[in-house]
């Protein structure tokens, strides 16, 4: 299953290699040409030799995760975040760093005061134990700038639900994967990007050199629709299914587009949802800056808990995303306007 | 050190820790334990309270030594059911709220259901995240709906945490419930011991129930067996860059022997003299008043029993990322063997105050 196995990958921002590795494997029999480009944006043409609008489907590889920035004389490693954790999810963890796995523990609650136990363990407080004794032996299996990755199995949950790392983005790595497998009589470039948790990178040098006419962005996004949160607040409600993103920190969707893709939602049965929270951003902020401007879309899978070691997707969401850029795509050029 | 039995204490170790077993629930663990000790032992019964008995005869069969560790862990429980699917728990034992998030968990229902422990993603966060989230505000994501839950979870089911074990540098281990299930396998080991070396006593190795609640498996063990001399092997914290000035045990450096008002000083005596004798690694253990072990309940059992404690040091105590070293299990288990085998015939003698 291509979720999972993507997702069980491990790839952080500039550090996409892996992901990089597999995603080329599983599409060199579908395409016409895939190469890396400078930053190491994985760049696939379908098509391309069809006159008429270039259209550029993104999704980024890189994850959440933490580097090692120090090694203490224990035997012990500090780390700093790749991108937005919260670090109160970090503790009572297992790890993996290269071919070893280590854990995040935490001072027993035998030994805190009652004090301690209200506050939050901050990031600085935390380091990892991979059973080394000294610093020279932890530097024989661990260098400064490696990385750490949460521990996960991706996994069915309840009834339609997936549970795992990394759903932001290797859904809509998943996504476009499956697109770029499918034909349609047009020049599609599929651009599998780099660092976007650190600041929507590679997404830049993509469509800078692309020049797509449309760029569609697929997204695992955020869903605090939760036991203790406000409906107002949810953003998106997983199971509802794709979430159209109309505004968020980076970007305002045209409206224009986002009206075309409601009315093949609505002719093809598709259920959609709109993104309802402002904060946050994709690889959109940067395309649709890039040269002159660039028309568009980004369409999101909900995940609860994401950025966290173990997130919560709904299969219909990914199912129903893939049906409707499928629809998009299929509307190109005679009937999508942009 | 055998290698081949480290192996084989270290599966033990994984079957007991990823197996689910919250204070008075226990009986998922039974058969397991039951098979490890019955070729060990000439019996093997449990009790009321779920305490399962492995007695060993010696070749005098006069005094009876008790050998104790719990196989209870903290856990969770099904407090409330929201109609958004969320459900809501409280604590059994000293859990700690801020290892909570993000953990899978199994609530044991009719069925057992893989749950998620809810974070509030980065992105929404209004705090900067400095407050720990209390577990009133926690809720676990079955992935269905309200009825379907109802179906198979109500109010009052038991849940565990999920977690394998990982291998770690140096054989190290680490993984949830080694508290004190880690305990057991050292029993287990001590057995295997006592199959080679000739023992006068008999020896009771109970795996008991209920500790992390207030020792009451071996309140009622002890009262039943009333031995001449109880051991209590348990967990206890070792150093780590967290707690340097609170912990003086370390991992790797052998069994910890209690010391202190809960101990016979001749338990004690006896055991460092026999891991000098054996070169059995081991750490004094300072212990100045209540040791929240089963030793605090069985040396005030019926008249009175002469009691000590081993433990094995353990790092992050009550996470789900316990770690221990497989080679202080080991050496724990052989010290207890030496230490059973080496007392005199005239056990009520020696230890006369």
């Amino acid at each position: 299953m291509l979720l999972k196995t993507l997702t069980q990958l491990n790839g952080t921002s500039g550090a996409e290699q892996e992901i990089r590795k597999i995603l080329t494997e599983q599409l060199k029999p579908y395409v016409n040409s895939i190469h890396t480009d400078k930053i190491g944006n994985l760049i696939v043409h379908k098509n391309s030799l069809t006159v008429g609008p270039k259209v550029m489907i993104a999704a980024h590889m890189d994850e959440v995760a933490l580097m090692i920035t120090a090694i203490t004389s224990e035997g012990f490693l500090k780390f700093k975040p790749v991108g937005g954790i919260d670090s109160r999810i970090l503790v009572s963890k297992p790890v993996q760093i290269n071919a070893l796995l280590g854990v995040i523990g935490a001072k027993a609650i035998h030994l805190q005061k009652p004090k301690e136990r209200e506050q939050a363990l901050k990031i600085e407080q935390l380091y990892i134990d991979i059973g080394a004794t000294a610093k020279e032996e932890a530097e024989k299996h661990v260098k400064i700038g490696d990385y750490a990755y949460f521990y996960t199995e991706t996994e069915p949950l309840g009834e339609g639900y997936w549970k795992g790392k990394a759903f932001d983005d290797r859904v809509g790595c998943t996504l476009l994967t499956e697109l770029l497998k499918k034909d349609y009589p047009l020049n599609l470039i599929g651009a599998f990007t780099v660092q976007e948790e650190v600041g929507l990178r590679g997404a830049t040098i993509a469509a800078y050199h692309v020049q797509p006419d449309l760029a569609i962005i697929l997204e695992g996004t955020v869903s605090a629709h939760m036991m203790e949160v406000e409906e107002g607040a949810w953003v998106t409600e997983p199971g509802k299914g794709p979430a159209l993103s109309i505004m968020d920190r980076a970007t305002l969707y045209q409206p224009k587009l986002l009206q075309q893709v409601i009315e093949l939602a609505e002719k093809n049965g598709i259920p959609y949802q709109f993104r309802k929270g402002h904060s946050g951003g994709n690889d959109a902020g940067s395309i649709h800056l890039s040269r002159e401007g660039i028309p568009t879309l980004a369409i999101s899978v909900p995940c609860r808990y994401i950025h966290s070691t173990a997130s919560v997707m709904a299969e219909a969401d990914l199912q129903n995303a893939l049906a409707l850029v499928d629809a998009i795509l299929k509307s190109i050029p005679n009937e999508f306007k942009f | 050190m055998n290698n081949a039995q480290q192996s084989s204490a270290k599966d033990f170790l994984k079957r007991l820790s990823e197996n689910s077993g919250v204070s008075g629930y226990e009986e998922s663990l039974t058969p397991l334990v039951q098979a490890e000790f019955h070729p060990l032992a000439d019996a093997v019964y449990t009790d009321a309270l779920g305490n399962i008995y492995a007695h060993k005869k010696g070749t005098i069969g006069r005094y009876k030594i008790m050998l104790a560790a719990h196989m209870d862990e903290i856990g969770l429980m099904v407090k409330g059911i929201e109609q958004s699917g969320f459900i809501r728990f409280t604590t059994v034992g000293g859990v700690d709220q801020r290892t909570l998030l993000s953990q899978e968990v199994i609530i044991h229902g009719r069925k057992p259901v893989l749950g998620v422990i809810g974070s509030i993603p980065p992105h929404l966060l209004s705090d900067n995240g400095e407050k720990a989230v209390k577990i009133d505000e926690m809720g676990i994501d079955v992935g269905l709906p309200y009825d379907k839950i109802r179906e198979v979870i109500q109010v009052g089911d038991i849940i565990t945490l999920r977690r394998q074990c990982i291998e770690m540098l140096n054989q190290l281990v680490a993984g949830k419930s080694f508290d004190d299930r880690a305990g057991v396998v050292v029993m287990k080991i001590c057995l295997e011991e006592l199959q080679k070396i000739q023992h006068a006593h008999d020896v009771i190795a109970v795996t008991t129930t209920q500790e992390e609640l207030g020792y009451r498996g071996a309140i009622t063990s002890s009262y039943t067996l009333n031995p001449d001399l109880g051991i209590a092997i348990d967990v206890t914290h070792a150093l780590t860059p967290d707690t340097k000035g609170q912990v003086d045990v370390e991992l790797g450096k052998g069994p910890a022997v209690a010391i202190g008002p809960n101990f016979h000083p001749l338990v004690y005596e006896e055991l460092l003299k026999s891991a000098r004798e054996w070169r059995v690694p081991y750490q004094i253990h300072p212990v100045p008043g209540r040791s929240g072990t089963d030793a605090w309940a069985i040396q005030v059992t019926q008249a009175g029993v002469p009691t000590g404690l081993v433990s094995i040091p353990l790092r992050y105590m009550h996470t789900t990322v316990e770690t221990i070293d497989m080679r202080d299990i080991v050496h724990t288990g052989k010290l207890l063997a030496y230490f059973i085998a080496g007392l005199p015939e005239d056990l009520e003698g020696k230890i006369c105050y």
